[in-house]
């Protein structure tokens, strides 16, 4: 098969697995996500060949920004693009906080290079979830941990949280950009 | 907390995602916005006392029709601004288009005029005021595409908030055709333009700001 043919295949699968887990089916998510953090890896070390120790930083930060503004894929359009676009935004904005544009590698990209690469090998990331969520309301925390983390179902974390279940998926949904915000903050 | 396990918590009852939530959105920010607007030009300035009248001139409706245009077409722009990824393509033309009709039509009733008419065609009566006027009643669209526009995913920031600003611009321009006795192509070339660019740059300019995400 070409590399042509690789890419379109890849891209299918890939895409594929998002927009079952739109539908909500957790593990096609999950296998979305797994898949697309190897690619955002690959992607983000070979432009950050400088500030190797950014790169996990990056990948989990660019993870929470897609899960967060998943809404905003439209079904009928190349997954690629909507993935380099948001990989390239968070790149750029790390560049500007960092203030040392020298530090960017090669802007000049474009599209399709986002998959081309896969890279499974994961250092350690200096922001740690688990210290940043210590620092959310327990508003935001509880429903996180129940479901998220204990794996509890809306309604058994909505009564061990004594919570309403809608509190509790709002909770989730704005713990989880509140984290995003903080994992951009934090140094 | 290891990539790995950030996935699993990403992924662990991950809710179905409602579709075509986009555009909903913006839906809902420009139809209560063009509301708000409304009720402050109801309140603030009243409804033209003519307009009966007025309904049975052509150029009403092709002043409607220019702020329309560009209403239809900041729309589309704001929309696919939103969305990573998302090319504009022809968009930027179909922004241009309804200000170039407008100029030709100016052209052509200038060209036409007798020589002493001509700065009244430009200038009206209410030159001071309408572009200003425009900008205050597009405030609270302005505020309701940021809203929208927060909640989804612009990455070209400082040119969200223009392209937000002129959506907001042209309904205030739109919501002011109701309010305004001004039928001239010079003017609305003119004085209804600099109303709507106000608040595009006031979007231009807050855009990277508060669009940030």
């Amino acid at each position: 098969m070409s590399e042509k043919g690789r890419l379109d295949t890849r891209e299918q699968q890939l895409r594929q697995s998002l927009l079952r887990g739109l539908d909500g089916d957790a593990s096609a998510y999950h296998a979305f996500l797994q898949e697309l953090s190897a690619h955002l890896r690959a992607y983000f070390r070979k432009r950050l060949y400088r500030l190797p120790d950014e790169v996990e930083d990056l990948v989990q930060e660019a993870l929470l920004a897609i899960h967060n503004q998943r809404h905003t894929y439209d079904a009928g359009l190349p997954l690629t693009a909507w993935i380099h676009a948001i990989a390239k935004y968070k790149l750029v904005d790390l560049i500007r906080r960092r203030a040392g544009k020298d530090a960017l590698q090669d802007p000049l990209d474009n599209a399709s290079e986002v998959l081309t690469a896969a890279d499974g090998e994961a250092t350690e990331a200096h922001s740690d979830i688990e210290r940043l969520m210590a620092r959310l309301p327990d508003r935001l925390r509880l429903p996180i941990l129940y479901t998220k983390l204990q794996g509890l179902s809306v309604a058994e974390a909505a009564k061990v949280a004594g919570m309403s279940e809608s509190a509790v998926k709002v909770g989730v949904h704005r713990g989880i950009k509140a984290l995003a915000a903080l994992i951009r903050e934090t140094p | 907390m290891r990539t790995d396990d950030l996935v699993r918590l990403l992924a662990t009852g991950a809710e179905p995602v409602e579709p075509h939530a986009t555009g909903r959105r913006f839906t809902l920010a420009v139809g209560s916005g063009m509301i708000a607007s409304a009720l402050l030009m109801l309140n603030l300035l009243g409804l033209r006392s003519d307009l009966d009248e007025a309904v049975c001139l052509p150029m009403f409706w092709v002043r409607l029709g220019y702020v329309a245009c560009l209403v239809w077409a900041s729309l589309l722009a704001a929309l696919r601004l939103s969305r990573p990824g998302r090319r504009l393509d022809w968009v930027p033309a179909a922004l241009v288009a309804p200000v170039v009709m407008i100029w030709a039509i100016a052209g052509v009733a200038l060209a036409e005029a007798n020589p002493g008419m001509r700065t009244d065609l430009i200038f009206g009566t209410t030159w001071k005021s309408c572009p200003l006027l425009i900008a205050m009643l597009s405030l609270p669209v302005l505020v309701a595409a940021f809203w929208a526009m927060r909640g989804l995913a612009p990455t070209r920031l400082s040119l969200a908030g223009t392209v937000a600003g002129l959506l907001s611009g042209s309904v205030g321009a739109l919501v002011y055709c109701l309010h305004c006795s001004e039928l001239e192509a010079p003017f609305l070339g003119t004085w209804y333009l600099l109303g709507m660019l106000i608040p595009a740059l006031g979007g231009s300019l807050v855009g990277p700001r508060l669009l940030r995400w």
